[in-house]
């Protein structure tokens, strides 16, 4: 199966991550290649089945509403590449 | 009569549809234990899974379900034992996961009703789609440098309630009335404070126009409105803005805009490259949840008594008009205030010098019933100072207006300024001589057959007597007088 | 040597006081400075921290603590966040971080008395099968191959799995995926356990598969791998996948033997292709527990062969979200843009190597929209009929028994030029992982250029005892004995 670099480049777009356009296309190739072998995966009768939800365990366990966490701002900032007192920087962000 | 916007080719119709975010009432957040008050020092109510630091998971909180499960049960709607979270995935700087957890296909809360009261008395049942539990985002300040955005993470992870309603609302008055009853059953809840202004309570808008008998043509969404007055008015920008495109012979675009309230119209929202693919998937950190039916059933049987049924309860209990009960239910302290007043006593005068001189000087004040200058016993006590007839009517607005500047107890200031109801009508009569005596033309006038001048006899009199006289003894007396 | 030691024998030579904690974690750390520049199977070494924490274990020692693994010195997998401790999870993203916290399995290890060596090397963000990928240089094999080709120790848990055969830990903690501990122990002949899911808690591990991760021992013998697994595994409140069960004594299941167990054979697993010396050591092995008095069962797993397609939907998918969180914005390295989005872009572009890149965009693919329902779902799906497969092949065997790979060790370079050709290698690891049942690798032989070849028990979920009696009895009967020709205290 072959994906267009079209696609490639809006997926690539979707996730975020810069792709020079010399490469689209052998990254395209790369993808497609994946994806068809993926493709066997439609000989599987899966009429009438139910989608794993979690394996093992039931339900979601529910926590008591206490403050247990915060407070931690030196923490939480420490590790910023780029950081303005307690708050994290970016570039501008215009809406 | 169905609210249309006369446009070139004829009358439009506005189809509408709510959607509202609700923060919910909460010590800790839905997925971490950091702190979900409002206010703090930035940064400073965030845990490591808030920032989605490497390896970190999220632990769902029970009473933000509980609070959820609440708000559906005030809502009439059905509660969905099984449900099922899943990742919204986008970019954006206050959300650091890169993806917000929410409820996609399988929310908690099903199909549910409200109910709103208009203006003409009438009342309308709005369809409740759904509501489902989500992470809100953190907070983005764009404004503190010239060439960077600030980023403060406190609210990320705050759980919300996304209410989303049927696109039953067709006029800019029904979407006014069904945040403001949604706002009511929110807080009589006590799942949601309803601060439009702090913004724990958002709306998104959802708005079409239609000629009548039409199917609904496309709709755009007007997000993040933060005021009941702001919707109505965005309502009506985006509906007319919609109009004038269809009579252009365009098409109007699905697209997410924003209201500008200093120019009275929405702009769409420019980062729209391509329209947002969230690739939803079940949150694979997390498993079903699943509610106890016994759970369930005993958060039902804690409820408090909602708006509807203590509107109804008014009416049927202390026999006041509709629209009167509505607006005293409109809020539970102030409902409260009103049955504290009414206990014992003629409910249909309190719910008058409630809704009348009460809430006037509310407003003058600036304050509100929680920090009311008169409170419910001092206001009770008026109203039996005017029941025994220790005061009149007019002399009873004087009083009112004292306790509103001094606090004192009614019984203390009628005493102290000497305000008591004459009754002695030999006082009475010598007014009532005094101001014939004074007005001789008036009388001449009033004997040749002009009636209205009984009222002005009435006036002098009471202005005579600085208000005190009984009003139906000055009657009487004019009445005998004059005969 | 110390380091010839196997865990447990080290654990009771302390206790006699045979020698010191420092003496056997300074014979540690002289064996990685003497082997990591060839292997490089550490990234960060943490020679004072490993030093401090040996000479407070000899204090306590000498107070009577028995604490389990008091003084005993492991490789941490770099996936695991070490408080203070550089984590890079192989990858440049993270180069520069830091955590201020530590992983819950890490830190029951210390809590019990572990003393870490380092951060072992592993392929970025354990996407792997080779540990090539690492943004920190690839790891070798300390087995050797007579061409004197560098030979892969697989992966994704490479580094931990090198640094155990070649004796510069006594054991590690690794993380198995599709088969991240499976492959690399039986590739490097050591024993390498990935437990049921939900028995390892996940707080702290830097994401790959959310659904399919889980912490799991590797070492020398099934039976240090057991005690490492007592300490690691356990019910944590922060991890909501985290299994609230008891943890069980694996180790005084490794004695139990495997008299009356059921072994299931899945037919499948027999594939066109399969090398003959594999075919024949399965065989062996199940000769030796026939010997043992275990009854062996054909059964059958019918989608077995659709595991693989199943595990590069899902795992890439919950992969391509787990990501998104490094952006450059609150830990890592970042490169600057013109704006946010170009800053996401540049950074995510230069900090993540290329798998990294493929299987992000794999996964976003297949679930961006009018994909969802033909990858994702169906992949879901299916997985739940490979779920089905061992659920009813259970209700009539205890354990199962399979190779654990369709090779030996390969040579760095090879199977590069084809991504497939990698995932072929996680063919028999994956179906466990896609049903979160437990496995263990076990060295059972050689293959014909002298490399070695595992065997794979799996188990029942929750029922990791079996398979420890069942891996140990393998052990027993196999007595693999042969050595790795780089290893602390060889001469070249």
């Amino acid at each position: 199966m072959s994906l267009d670099p079209a696609t490639v480049r809006r997926v690539a777009k979707l996730a975020r991550i810069r792709v020079d356009e010399a490469a689209l296309g052998q990254l395209a190739q790369e993808l497609g290649g994946i994806l068809g072998w993926i493709e066997q995966l439609n000989e599987v009768d899966v009429d009438g089945i139910e989608p794993l939800a979690g394996a093992a365990q039931m339900a979601l366990r529910l926590r008591a509403d206490e403050v247990t966490d915060g407070g931690i701002a030196e923490q939480v900032l420490g590790n910023a590449p780029d950081r303005a007192g307690p708050f994290y920087a970016v570039p501008k962000v215009v809406e | 009569m169905t609210y249309v916007i006369e446009g070139r080719t004829g009358p439009w119709e506005l189809v509408i549809g709510l959607e509202v975010h609700a923060q919910v009432v909460s010590k800790s957040k839905l997925f971490s234990g950091a702190s979900a008050e409002y206010g703090a020092e930035p940064n400073s109510q965030v845990s490591l899974v808030d920032a989605a630091f490497p390896g970190m998971l999220p632990v769902i909180n029970q009473e933000c379900v509980a609070q959820a499960v609440r708000t559906g049960l005030g809502l009439d709607a059905q509660i969905n034992l099984v449900s099922r979270f899943d990742r919204k995935n986008y970019f954006y700087a206050d959300l650091p996961a890169g993806y917000q957890i929410s409820q996609f296909a399988h929310p908690v809360v099903g199909a549910g009703t409200v109910e709103i009261e208009l203006a003409d008395g009438s009342t309308k049942r709005i369809g409740v789609t759904r509501l489902h539990l989500e992470q809100d985002a953190g907070k983005s300040l764009h404004d503190q440098d010239p060439a960077r955005s600030f980023i403060d993470l406190n609210r990320s992870g705050v759980a919300l309630m996304e209410i989303v309603s049927e696109p039953d609302l067709r006029s800019p008055e029904e979407a006014g009335a069904y945040l403001r009853k949604m706002r009511t059953i929110l807080r009589y809840l006590g799942t949601c404070d309803g601060n439009m202004e702090e913004g724990s309570m958002r709306a998104d808008v959802n708005v079409s126009v239609r000629k009548h008998g039409e199917p609904f043509r496309t709709r755009c969404e007007v997000k993040n409105v933060n005021s009941v007055r702001f919707v109505m008015q965005a309502i009506e920008a985006e509906a007319a803005r919609q109009v004038q495109v269809w009579e252009d012979g365009h098409e109007v675009m699905q697209e997410t805009r924003l209201f500008d309230p200093a120019r009275g119209e929405t702009r769409s929202l420019r980062s729209k490259e391509d329209a947002h693919d969230y690739r939803y998937f079940p949150d694979p950190d997390l498993l079903p949840l699943v509610l106890d039916e016994d759970w369930v059933a005993s958060l039902r049987a804690h409820l408090p008594e909602l708006p509807d049924a203590k509107r109804a309860r008014f009416v049927a209990q202390h026999g006041l008009p509709a629209y009167d009960a509505a607006v005293l239910v409109a809020d539970q302290e102030t409902a409260a205030f009103f049955e504290t007043v009414a206990a014992g006593r003629d409910a249909k005068q309190a719910a008058n010098w409630m809704m009348g001189d009460f809430f006037a000087a509310l407003n003058r004040t600036g304050r509100t019933i929680a920090d009311s200058p008169v409170s419910a016993s001092s206001l009770g006590g008026l109203l039996d100072l005017l029941a025994d007839k220790t005061i009149n009517g007019r002399i009873a607005k004087e009083v009112f207006e004292a306790m509103v500047d001094t606090g004192e107890h009614p019984a203390a200031i009628v005493e102290s300024r000497g305000l008591r109801q004459v009754v002695d009508t030999g006082a009475i009569d010598a007014a009532v001589d005094a101001v014939l005596a004074a007005n001789p033309d008036k009388l001449a006038e009033y004997r040749a057959g002009k009636d209205k001048l009984f009222g002005f006899f009435v006036g002098q009199v009471m202005k005579a007597m600085a208000g005190k006289g009984n009003p139906a003894l000055v009657n009487e007396a004019l009445k005998q007088r004059l005969a | 040597m110390l380091t010839d030691l196997t865990l447990v024998q080290a654990r009771d030579g302390l206790r006699r006081k045979d020698f010191s904690a420092a003496e056997l974690t300074g014979a540690h750390l002289d064996a990685v400075e003497a082997l990591n520049p060839q292997l490089n199977a550490y990234i960060t070494v943490m020679g004072d921290t490993a030093r401090q924490g040996a000479a407070d274990a000899d204090a306590a020692l000498a107070s009577g603590d028995t604490r389990p693994l008091l003084g005993l010195p492991l490789a941490i997998k770099d996936l695991f966040c070490t408080a203070g401790t550089r984590t890079t999870a192989g990858s440049r993203i993270l180069s520069p971080f830091v955590p201020p916290y530590e992983s819950t399995v890490t830190a029951n290890l210390l809590r019990d008395g572990a003393v870490f060596l380092g951060k072992a090397n592993l392929d970025e963000f354990a996407m792997g099968s080779s540990n090539m990928t690492s943004a920190y240089g690839p790891v070798q094999n300390p087995w050797t191959r007579a061409d004197g080709a560098k030979l892969v120790p697989g992966g994704s848990s490479g580094g931990s799995v090198a640094a155990v055969a070649a004796r510069m830990a006594l054991g590690a903690t690794a993380t198995d995926t599709g088969g991240s501990i499976r492959q690399p122990a039986a590739f490097c002949g050591i024993v390498g356990v990935k437990p049921t899911y939900g028995r390892c808690s996940r707080w702290g591990v830097v994401a790959f598969a959310s659904s399919l991760d889980q912490a799991g021992p590797v070492a020398r013998t099934v039976e240090d791998c057991a005690v490492l697994l007592g300490s690691m595994a356990g019910f944590d409140p922060k991890d909501s996948t985290s299994a609230d069960r008891a943890v069980p004594d694996f180790a005084a299941a490794c004695r139990r033997g495997v008299r009356g167990l059921r072994i299931g054979v899945p037919r499948e697993y027999r594939a066109d292709g399969m090398p003959p010396e594999v075919d024949a050591l399965w065989r062996q092995g199940l000769d030796w527990l026939r010997a043992e008095g275990a009854e062996i069962v054909d059964v059958s797993l019918p989608h077995t062969k659709y595991g693989l397609a199943t595990y590069y939907i899902v795992a890439p998918a919950e992969a391509s979200s787990n990501l998104a969180r490094y952006d450059g914005v609150r830990y890592g390295i970042r490169v600057d843009g013109v704006d946010l989005t170009d800053l996401y872009e540049r950074t995510r572009a230069e900090g993540f190597g290329k798998e990294v890149q493929r299987r992000i965009m794999i996964g976003t693919y297949v679930l961006s929209s009018g994909y969802y329902d033909a990858y994702y779902l169906r992949a879901q799906k299916v997985r739940a009929l490979i779920l089905r497969d061992f659920t009813e092949a259970f209700a009539k065997v205890d354990t199962l028994l399979t190779p654990t790979c369709p090779s030996a060790a390969f040579a760095q370079g090879e199977n590069m030029d084809d991504p497939v050709k990698m995932y072929l290698n996680d063919v028999f690891t994956v179906p466990a992982s896609m049903a979160g049942v437990p496995g263990l690798s076990v060295p059972a032989g050689l293959d014909g250029q002298g490399l070695p070849l595992g065997l794979q028990v799996i188990g029942r979920p929750f029922d990791e005892e079996t398979m420890f009696a069942v891996g140990a009895a393998l052990e027993r009967a196999a007595r693999f004995s042969a050595l790795p020709a780089i290893r602390a205290g060889a001469h070249a």
